[in-house]
């Protein structure tokens, strides 16, 4: 009886310890976002993606609707080639919109959709054609300088 | 000086070199003592549930503390939505295998060490050989097989329920918002490379505190007092070997070899 007993309680102990690199796995990590009811991936171009990484979120008005694949160059254009893993559950007209936004002033950067009015909508394998790059913070402060700069010159 | 010095060195790597036959000698002795899961199980229970609830409770308290401590910093730049992520990372990289392993150390490696070494000085060892039991198979083998399985088990308890406590300090107390602690956290923790990562080192570490733990034990001075030196010695030299090992492989780890 004690014997049995003690088994019951390793037992437990083993069953407690996968349970918490489950939870670790699905509820700290994201596994999850690969298999909830499958994805559909969408390309979109960008001029420049700034720091953009891939696993960062994929939104439409702020929810979570998907992540970032991959990250390529296209080898003609030089533009960079952003592939979206988008939940099947959600689809979007063709003529969407993806622009690239940071989460507050310095936090990460993440795609934003905005959804257009077309009656076809996108399928795996589609393109977003209209495309907003990065803002990148350096730069806009960089020609806030040069244009300052070139105002007290042509005064002086 | 400088010849104590070199006399301690010397004596250091000849134990380790001590040590290394000694887990040779043990490997045939590990493969038998499969045969007998009853008696590691027996031991899994004196390892790993007795050492559960000290690695529970700490585990509480790590995370509660780090969230405090996490949102105190954050909060300076702002950032403060991203202490899920903080906390998730610290405990699932680090503290989680770390801690565990020196706590293990410290309540299941010195009773392993104390348990063997005293089965030496009461002469119970040498009464196996004497009736053609092997008390490397019987003994040693299903404490080594059942330390070495304990450590990863706790410490993903003790990273999971860390979580928890973080969880439960920034949302009930700070008033962070909860959606924000678990999706910042989730779009941060890779599970391939920082939950294994993490479950790699505290594999590496309860292989080394069981395999000094039983070596100190087994190779103790069958008095009162070699007992309870080796005792000391498991304690001191698990925990210098983990937070060295950690070094080494988090160095690894993050240059992504």
């Amino acid at each position: 009886m004690q014997a049995k007993s003690m088994e019951f309680t390793v037992g437990l102990f083993v069953v407690a310890g996968l349970l918490a690199l489950a939870m670790l796995a699905l509820k700290v990590g994201n596994i999850h976002a690969l298999n909830l009811g499958g994805t559909y991936a969408v390309t979109a171009d960008f001029n420049d993606i700034g720091s953009l990484k891939t696993k960062a979120p994929v939104t439409v008005a702020g929810v979570r609707v998907g992540h970032v694949a991959h990250i390529t160059v296209d080898p003609t254009t030089y533009q960079a080639v952003v592939t979206l893993d988008l939940l099947k559950k959600y689809r979007f007209p063709r003529d969407s919109s993806a622009s690239i936004e940071t989460a507050g002033l310095l936090g990460e950067q993440y795609v934003s959709l905005s959804p257009g009015g077309s009656r076809h909508y996108l399928k795996n394998g589609g393109k977003i054609r209209i495309t907003q790059s990065a803002i990148i913070l350096e730069k806009i402060i960089s020609q806030l300088l040069y244009s300052k700069a070139g105002h007290s010159s042509g005064h002086s | 000086m400088i010849r104590g010095l070199g006399r301690r060195v010397i004596s250091g790597v000849s134990r380790l070199g001590h040590a290394t036959f000694f887990l040779a000698r043990l490997m045939p002795a590990l493969g038998a003592a499969l045969t007998r899961m009853r008696l590691i199980v027996q031991q899994l229970y004196m390892t790993g549930v007795l050492t559960l609830v000290i690695v529970v409770v700490s585990g509480a308290f790590v995370g509660m503390i780090l969230a405090l401590q996490g949102y105190n910093t954050l909060v300076r730049y702002d950032a403060q939505s991203s202490l899920g992520l903080l906390v998730a990372l610290s405990l699932t990289r680090e503290l989680g295998p770390v801690l565990t392993a020196l706590l293990f150390a410290g309540r299941a490696g010195s009773a392993l060490t104390a348990e063997i070494g005293l089965m030496k000085a009461t002469e119970q060892l040498a009464g196996m050989e004497m009736m053609a039991v092997d008390p490397l198979s019987r003994v040693v083998a299903p404490r080594f097989w059942a330390g070495w399985a304990a450590v990863p088990l706790l410490a993903m308890i003790f990273s999971a329920v860390g979580v928890i406590g973080a969880y439960i300090v920034a949302v009930g107390d700070l008033g962070l918002d909860g959606g924000v602690f678990w999706s910042q956290m989730q779009s941060g923790v890779s599970v391939s490379n920082d939950i294994m990562g993490g479950l790699v080192k505290s594999v590496v570490f309860g292989f080394v505190v069981s395999w000094i733990a039983v070596f100190e034990g087994y190779d103790a001075k069958p008095t009162s007092e070699g007992v309870s030196r080796a005792t000391t010695r498991t304690v001191v030299s698990s925990s210098l070997a983990i937070l060295g090992l950690d070094f080494i492989m988090t160095a690894f780890m993050l240059r992504g070899l």
